[in-house]
């Protein structure tokens, strides 16, 4: 809390517009991952998003889960789609069939629409006036360090961590069973 | 011009709004799981948003927890797709429907 | 032999070893070296399991002979009722403090005389001097550890009878350690030994023992040898595991997992559609009685201050008086509610009729000597609860003893009308069942437990002679197809006969101790109040119980053989088990011989041994009566059998044409003057010599035969058959089945509506999905707004 209270004077111009630059550029490619007719396009469109993601969390001082995104997701899961998109023999060019038929797309921009209503009142309703307090503090106060980060896996998030190991390891193995050609 | 919690948030519903829409719209497996890792991300902006705005390590904890969590699931879902195509030779989420009752 | 008490965890380990190893290796043991090899591993262990828990008894009796004292009895009791009590505090939880914290100094001052005075300090005529030596207020003289635990308690006036029966305080052996921790509560794994665990292990694991032995051949060829043996060896072990919990935790644990082996044994010629049914039908019911124990295990927790499900500690909770008497009422019906499934009580006794389509062995072993009885055992277990719960000191009637007593009778008459062997005894399970239930309503604690001892083994020595019959009979259990197999099983026709008698109640076999103690405690009640339907109820039964034995028993093996080939005596492996059990079915009653009747035994303080050793003393209701012995009821329950025995027999025997009558019938000529008489007047009757020997005494004892009794056995029998078929038919069948079934329509049509929900579109599903949470977060934000 004492983030909030604390006040300052700073107009934080410069975060406003990385912040907006990067969302608008996130929401644009959102929206082309889920439109366009073109599978390897959807998954470049797909980097553009997680790179932004990054550049939020670098934006809320949280170095260290930023670059694990850009490793993780960028480094693994991108690739890994891509390979999923090659060994499915998938259209590698333009193709109409990635879409379900029009009916289906209706219902879901919807339920879609329907959902953010939903959020974008909750959200308004209870954060409407609640500030981020960024300026003059350092990444330690705002609990980001990798230090700190490590201190609480390793310390309070002990048994989750363990449990993440396990379910990797049994992923792994399930993705090696289903996988294999028997 | 202060920076507000709202944005990130909105920020976070508007993409998983977008992913939930490409997992209900899309027909090819492989764009379903990527619609799933919008919702995925969209998720940890709130995480990350909330982590910073308290001053404690939790939220980004449980960030990097879920980033974790969609590896495993990426590749579960890759091998689960990849014995659709050889058992089908198709990936439309449409064409699976054994559990019609 | 070192210390057991506090080891009793290793009978269930080496069953649950003896399965893995039978589970792993017994295929391969099987091909290689024979059915024997497999067999013998689950032989092996669950024979050292019995020799183990003959030393536990030992060891147990040693201690109740001579109770531990002082620190060593209080860190007995800190053992048995587990650290919760400290945890409760802490969490600011009123916690009735146990009046025993008092007397444990008490006990250290007077710990030299005690155990010098423990030997002879437990007769029945040692209250006598407990009570003249607590007006020294340190107790310097030998003082029964009981009342010195009256005399600290705040109802000492209630506790007075307790320490009347002279029994010291012993307490429970206890073993337990954490097994995890959450918001200051302990949830443990732990064992308790003490009579009633001791008593349980004898019993389950020596039927387990003979079963193990019989199945050897009964199975033998079998399809599925080594699945059968895995199966038994996993069901001894949860069966001692559940009989060892300390906490309803574990108990729970056990209760499932014993439901699992039955499940899996009575399917197990699941070839046969029937089979299968019957295994589903036994699991399903069970389930439905299961959500009432786990609410009942949720409700106890929190009734007895959510601190711990230690049942001793809830037990001392429950008894202590302060507790919500409501809260402990739905605690205890919905443990009942367990207990009425698991131990076929009436409505879900329907599974145990159905489970006979499993093996003979398993029938004897789980569906008529150990598992059905768990519910027994767990009303025996948590008594304090259902003590408090339902008010049985003070009360003539509440639903525990009446569903008990309902279920006798159901039985019994159901019974009646079976023509199949098996079925016949599993009604009469179900009848005895309800007896013990009845036994534990009444506040007749020992009396129940002691009917579920002695009704082990005789029944189980019925199951297995059924078994036997049947091995001998082409595989059939339809008694039309057998008869007069007198002859041509001798071995086999004497066990059947002896159990039959002990069953019906005969004095002196087992059946008829036990059977005069639940009597008896009806008759007596508790405090001022007689249960009285429920002794009618038993009276009814008892009656009712040696009419269908004498029934199954004559169209078994009197008479003339129906079926076909020739029956031959089975072998030494199956009429072995059969006769070890037949003798314990004769003298096991004995065990707790009501002193007074001869009184030599009393003063060699041989006595209620049974009850001195088995009847807990420790977070146990204090004002419970033991009922004495009483002449005339056991005089009116022997002659009711007796009549009900020549009833079973000669309503059978008349149906027969003439060589039926003229057959002599030794069981009747022995005991049943009256009926037999009849027969010796129809013979002279016949030879013409009625019109020479014309006596009006004979005459009259004639016409008294004749119309009188004969009308009564002919009527009854008559009577009992039309009105088992109607209640077979209509209530049984319609009723109790045709709810369940019925059940099981409304979800089919509801199933065949939402079935067309179903299009097997994971994004259709998924939609729905989405779309519902929208419209539910959508129904709390407004009702959020509405309330702010």
């Amino acid at each position: 809390m004492s983030a909030l209270l604390a006040q300052t004077t700073y107009t934080y111009l410069p975060e406003q517009v990385g912040f907006w630059m990067i969302a608008i550029l996130m929401v644009v490619a959102a929206l082309r991952v889920v439109t366009t007719k073109n599978v390897v396009h959807a998954a470049l469109w797909l980097v553009v998003v997680l790179a932004g993601v990054a550049a939020q969390f670098i934006l809320l001082a949280s170095e260290f889960v930023a670059v694990t995104q850009v490793l993780v997701y960028i480094g693994a899961i991108v690739v890994l789609l891509l390979f999923g998109v090659m060994l499915t023999k998938a259209p590698l060019g333009r193709s109409d069939d990635l879409d379900g038929p029009k009916v289906q797309k209706g219902v879901a921009v919807v339920i879609a629409l329907a959902l953010l209503g939903m959020m974008g009142w909750v959200l308004a309703e209870s954060w409407r006036d609640t500030k981020l307090d960024l300026h003059g503090r350092t990444v330690g106060e705002l609990g980001q360090t990798t230090g700190q980060l490590s201190d609480s896996i390793f310390s309070t998030y002990l048994l989750p961590f363990e449990a993440v190991s396990i379910l990797l390891l049994a992923a792994l193995i399930g993705a090696i069973v289903l996988a294999r050609r028997d | 011009m202060d920076l507000m919690l709202n944005q990130f948030l909105f920020l976070g519903a508007i993409l998983f709004c977008i992913g939930v829409y490409g997992v209900l719209a899309r027909r090819n497996a492989v764009m379903v799981l990527m619609s799933i890792e919008l919702i995925l991300n969209s998720v940890n902006i709130n995480l990350v948003a909330f982590s910073t705005m308290w001053g404690v390590a939790s939220g980004a904890v449980f960030a990097l927890f879920v980033i974790a969590v969609a590896a495993a699931e990426v590749g579960v879902g890759l091998a689960l797709v990849l014995m659709l195509y050889r058992n089908m030779r198709s990936i439309d989420v449409d064409r699976v429907d054994l559990m019609k009752g | 032999m070192p210390y057991l008490l506090d080891k009793v965890w290793i009978l269930p380990a080496i069953m649950a070893g003896s399965f893995l190893l039978i589970l792993f290796f017994g295929k391969k043991l099987l091909a290689r070296f024979g059915e024997k090899a497999t067999a013998s591993i689950g032989i092996a262990s669950i024979a050292v399991c019995f020799i183990l828990s003959l030393f536990i008894a030992g060891q147990w009796i040693q201690r109740v002979n001579h109770p531990p004292t002082g620190a060593d009895m209080a860190a007995a009791e800190e053992a048995c009722l587990g650290p919760s009590e400290v945890a409760a505090e802490e969490m600011g939880v009123e916690v009735y403090a146990p009046a025993e914290h008092g007397e444990a100094s008490h006990g250290a001052e007077t710990e030299g005389d005690h155990s010098t005075e423990a030997d002879d300090g437990h007769g029945t005529s040692e209250p006598a001097d407990g009570e003249a030596t607590t007006s020294d207020e340190h107790g310097a003289a030998p003082m029964a550890t009981g009342e010195s635990a009256a005399a600290a308690t705040p109802t000492a006036a209630a506790a007075e009878p307790a320490a009347e029966e002279g029994h010291e305080e012993v307490i429970p052996v206890c073993a337990s350690m954490t097994w995890f921790e959450s918001d200051h509560i302990d949830f443990e794994v732990g064992t308790v030994l003490d009579g009633l665990s001791a008593m349980m292990l004898f019993t389950v694991t020596m039927i387990s023992l003979l079963v193990h032995l019989y199945s050897l051949e009964y199975l033998h060829k079998d399809v599925r040898f080594t699945h059968y043996y895995a199966f038994l060896s996993l069901f001894s072990a949860s069966m001692l595991f559940y009989v060892l919990s300390s906490n309803t935790l574990q108990m729970l644990v056990g209760w499932e997992l014993v439901g699992v082996c039955s499940f899996g044994l009575i399917g197990h010629w699941w070839e046969q559609r029937a089979n299968t049914d019957a295994a589903l039908k036994a699991f399903l019911t069970n389930r439905v009685g299961d959500t009432g124990l786990i609410i009942g295990v949720v409700v106890l927790f929190f009734a007895t201050g959510a601190a711990s499900f230690n049942v001793f500690f809830q037990n001392q909770q429950a008894l202590s008086g302060e507790l919500n008497t409501t809260l402990l009422l739905i605690a205890a019906l919905a443990l009942f509610w367990g207990v009425t499934s698991k131990s076929g009580q009436f409505p879900l006794h329907t599974w145990l009729p159905d489970a006979m389509a499993g093996p003979t062995p398993v029938s004897a072993l789980i569906h008529a000597a150990t598992m059905v009885v768990a519910g027994v055992y767990l009303i025996a277990r948590m008594y304090g609860v259902f003590w408090g719960g339902l008010e049985i000191g003070d009360s003539s009637i509440h639903y525990v003893a009446f569903i008990g007593g309902f279920t006798t009778i159901i039985g019994g008459i159901l019974a009646f009308v079976q023509q199949d062997l098996k079925k016949v005894l599993a009604y009469s399970t179900i009848s005895q069942l309800g007896y013990m239930v009845m036994a534990l309503g009444v506040g007749a604690w020992t009396a129940g437990v002691f009917h579920l001892f002695t009704h082990a083994f005789f029944k189980a020595c019925l199951f297995l002679g059924a078994g036997s019959v049947s091995h001998a009979c082409h595989h059939t259990f339809d008694m039309r197809e057998m008869g007069g197999l007198r002859k041509y099983m001798p071995s086999t026709h004497k066990t059947f006969l002896i159990a039959t008698i002990a069953l019906a109640g005969i004095f002196p076999f087992a059946g008829f101790w036990s059977k005069d103690e639940i009597l008896a405690g009806a008759a007596n009640g508790q405090g001022d109040k007689a249960y009285t339907l429920m002794l009618v109820m038993g009276l009814i039964t008892a009656f009712m119980t040696a009419a269908y034995m004498g029934r199954a028993y004559y169209k078994t093996f009197r008479g003339e053989y129906r079926g076909h080939g020739t029956p031959h005596e089975s072998p030494k492996i199956i009429t072995i088990p059969l006769w070890i059990l037949a003798v314990f079915a004769t003298v096991i009653g004995l065990v707790n011989f009501p002193g007074h009747i001869i009184g030599a035994v009393d003063d060699a303080g041989l006595a209620h041994r049974f009850e001195h050793y088995v009847q807990p003393t420790f977070a146990f209701p204090t004002d419970l009566e033991v009922a004495p012995f009483m002449y005339w009821l056991a005089g009116l329950s022997l002659v009711l059998a007796g009549f009900g025995l020549a009833i079973g027999i000669g309503y059978f025997a008349k149906g027969e044409p003439l060589k039926g009558m003229t057959e002599r019938n030794p069981l009747a000529r022995i005991g049943y003057v009256f009926l037999e008489k009849k027969y010796y007047l129809d013979a002279l009757y016949e030879s013409g010599i009625r019109d020479t020997v014309v006596m009006p005494l004979a005459r009259a004892a004639y016409w008294f035969n004749m119309k009188v009794l004969d009308g009564i056995v002919n009527g009854l029998g008559v009577a009992a058959r039309k009105f088992g078929t109607v209640l077979y038919r209509y209530v049984d069948q319609g009723v109790v089945d045709g709810a369940v079934n019925g059940t099981g329509l409304v979800s089919e049509e509801s199933g065949q509506f939402l079935r067309r929900l179903q299009t097997g579109k994971v994004q259709q599903y998924g939609a729905l999905l989405f779309g519902a949470a929208v419209i539910l977060a959508a129904i709390f934000v407004l009702t959020n707004a509405i309330n702010a």
